[in-house]
């Protein structure tokens, strides 16, 4: 079932940019779409653009694991198009013809502008891309049963023919169509949750039986943890950064990791879920991997307003959200923690934590809102990346040149804030349901969204996998469009005056589109296992630093030079990369220790965006004579 | 060569009023989100009180960001329109006249 429906919006997909690309002559019909979408249908374009892997896939994976912390990506990605309706949307309008390059080039005709622009371009969609990619990957694994790779490639490959054949066209009737079921299949899904209501028991409407985990006593002698009950035999302790042990203990033959938490009376131990890598193939909780024995998916109620073993059959939205949020409330969330063992192999124990609803429902589980100043001032970071990069990304600015005039961008924007706001609020009702109803892999929190629509019935997996599919499909289809007319349009024929024919122009994107399709694969294989949430944070951050400055200046200081405006882009580009690059977060993908990371921040918006502006501002007014000669 | 717009845009005399407006709206957004960041560094055991239907400040909050934008960008695009509106009449009056 999930196959077919899934090759049928493929296949449904390809004739429709196939038969809009016989119609796809011109530049303009294939960088802007020929101008003339109407604002209704490009409104939901931008839903579709902007609703990507990282708001479908890595929010609700993100709300499921932490919390409100997720929902605070929500709040942020929707803010952000304040900025572009009240700064950007017709100010750009009237300034540009097809891509971000031209719009902050139309007053100047610098060559220093195309070359930085464009490449900003390139970075900021590339940063974007690789999010995107890697839930396509994710996705592809339990829906077609093939390896990460292969989504990949797949999705590589129907993008390429989606913006080859027809470019913003059919990527705008591909974004419209996956935005609108996006939107009212998320509805369903959040409806489904909140009528099936709270569980400390969840089953999944009886199709999965609940597994409880098990608590052992303990007692320590000298440094040996021995166990009460007798038929465990301890074979290895470990412990890791931060003081987290663990023992590894046989019972009838079984060998399993155990959680070790210190009480006032004693040792408790907590069962795990754990994948150990050995000599003959990789062992899941004690017992050799295969499709009888995989992770089993987690995330349930202990106690609901204080009380085990309830059920609270249908509620509301309200009563709902009143439920979790109570400090009686407690929710198994989990952890993930890698070792060696004593035998040298590799270990990933997935440990349980219990955290009350009053938690759980407020900031503090990913961002230390109550922890140092640096970790406040990381958490400020994000929050002014995700305000300031939505106007920003080149592949939504690309968005207001598809519509016949201002006015028709200013009404686009207000639809796009209405479906995006909407479905934001839909994502916390449906990372709360994956944290609850058992929907979570605990190895990669991305699937979340769709194994709690699997928790319903595999139908509704199967159209959700799909338009988690097309959810990449439509935001990669826009990012590889904005890029190719960052290459073919801004340094091709712009920046090195390339003679071509219209005709030319066209062919030129089509193959740098390739090109890009082809980069974009071999990042979505080498990030795979990443919060696709967290990968987008850091594009809006690239963004926002890069591209805001230049558009905000140019737009509100008439002392605004060229110099200025590249220079901008150049620091903006470079200060957030190299940020980045030193960051904690990458220095943990490195496989190494975040604490030895020279940049103390995971989000470098809060240094590299004043730093853009500073730079516009004095390179400006160092360069104001020569404005005034030209 | 300068890089003309895709679809040449008419001359728009309301221009000018529509980006002060964007920028006064913006402003009263920009604080409103703001303060939500400022209480959740300062005060953020705050944000988990309950206040309204059992939910607490932060949700109640959050979801009003959401709510307020949209309420913001309808009542800019009332605005906006009311004053082209006014512009086109007057200029059918000044080329009928």
């Amino acid at each position: 079932m999930a196959i077919t429906i899934f090759l049928v919006f493929v296949f449904f997909v390809i004739g429709l940019s196939l038969f809009l690309g016989n119609k796809t002559k011109t530049s303009k019909a294939y960088y802007a779409a020929g101008g003339n979408i109407h604002w209704g249908v490009n409104g939901i374009a931008f839903a579709g653009d902007y609703l990507s892997a990282a708001s479908f896939l890595g929010i609700c994976g993100m709300i499921a694991t932490l919390g409100f912390d997720g929902f605070l990506y929500s709040i942020g990605y929707l803010a952000g198009w304040i900025v572009a309706l009240f700064v950007v949307a017709e100010p750009l309008k009237r300034l540009g013809k097809y891509t971000f390059t031209d719009a902050v080039d139309a007053n100047y005709n610098s060559r220093g502008i195309k070359l930085t622009a464009a490449i900003s371009t390139l970075v900021v969609s590339i940063c974007y891309l690789i999010p995107q990619m890697v839930g396509a990957g994710v996705l592809v694994q339990p829906l077609l049963g093939l390896p990460h790779a292969w989504g990949v490639i797949m999705v590589g490959a129907i993008v390429i023919t989606i913006v080859a054949t027809a470019g913003m066209a059919s990527t705008t009737y591909v974004q419209f169509i996956k935005g609108l079921l996006l939107i009212v299949f998320s509805s369903i899904l959040v409806g489904a949750v909140v009528v099936r209501g709270l569980s400390t028991q969840p089953d999944q409407g009886g199709t999965v039986e609940f597994h409880r985990y098990a608590d052992l006593s303990a007692q320590i002698s000298g440094d040996q943890i021995v166990v009460d009950d007798p038929q465990y035999t301890v074979l290895d302790q470990q412990e890791i950064k931060g003081g987290y042990k663990f023992v590894n203990l046989s019972s009838e033959g079984l060998e399993t990791w155990w959680y070790v938490s210190e009480t006032g009376s004693g040792i408790v131990l907590h069962e795990t879920q754990s994948t150990v890598v050995k000599a003959d193939g990789k062992w899941i909780n004690g017992a050799i991997e295969s499709e009888s024995n995989t992770l089993r998916m987690v995330g349930n109620l202990e106690k609901i307003d204080g009380e085990g073993n309830v059920e609270t059959g249908k509620l509301n939205v309200f009563s709902f959200l009143a439920k979790l949020s109570d400090k009686d409330t407690i929710f198994r969330t989990w952890k993930t923690a890698n070792f060696v063992d004593s035998a040298n192999q590799k270990v990933t124990v997935y440990y349980p934590q219990l955290v009350t609803g009053d938690q759980f429902m407020r900031p503090g589980l990913k961002f230390k809102v109550e922890g140092t100043g640096l970790e406040k001032l990381d958490f400020l970071s994000l929050m002014i990346a995700l305000f300031l990069g939505t106007a920003a990304l080149p592949h939504i600015l690309i968005r207001y040149y598809t519509v016949p005039n201002p006015a028709s961008a200013r009404k686009s924007t207000i639809i796009a804030i209405a479906a995006i706001g909407f479905f934001y609020i839909l994502t916390l009702f449906m990372g709360l349901g994956a944290a609850i109803n058992g929907s979570i892999n605990p190895a990669d929190s991305n699937m979340s969204a769709p194994l709690l629509a699997r928790s319903f019935s595999e139908i509704l997996f199967a159209i959700i996998s799909a338009i988690a599919f097309a959810t990449v499909l439509g935001t990669v289809s826009g990012l590889i469009v904005a890029a190719s007319g960052a290459v073919a349009h801004d340094i091709f024929d712009r920046y090195l005056k390339i003679k071509m024919t219209d005709q030319q122009k066209v062919r030129a994107g089509k193959i740098t589109a390739f090109a890009i399709g082809g980069v974009a694969i071999l990042l979505g294989i080498l990030f795979k296992g990443i919060n696709v949430s967290f990968l987008v944070g850091l594009a809006f951050a690239v963004a926002a630093s890069a591209n805001l400055p230049a558009i905000v200046m140019l737009l509100f200081w008439k002392k605004t030079t060229a110099k200025g405006i590249a220079a901008s882009i150049t620091i903006g580009i470079l200060s957030s990369l190299i940020l980045i690059a030193l960051s904690p977060e990458l220095y943990t993908l490195y496989g190494r220790n975040p604490l030895d990371a020279p940049v103390p921040l995971n989000n470098p918006g809060i240094i590299s965006i004043p730093l853009s502006f500073i730079t516009l501002v004095v390179v400006s007014l160092l360069t104001q004579k020569k404005k005034e000669i030209e | 060569m300068l890089h003309e717009p895709a679809t040449p845009a008419a001359k728009d005399p309301s221009g000018p009023y529509k980006i002060k407006l964007g920028v006064r709206m913006f402003i009263v957004y920009m604080l409103f989100y703001a303060i939500f960041v400022a209480i959740n560094l300062i005060f953020p055991k705050a944000m988990g009180m309950i206040i309204f239907a059992g939910l607490n400040l932060v949700t109640v909050y959050g979801f009003a960001l959401i709510i307020f934008a949209l309420i913001e960008a309808l009542i800019y695009d009332f605005l906006c329109h009311k004053k082209e509106t006014f512009y086109k009449k007057q200029e059918e009056s000044t080329g009928e006249a």
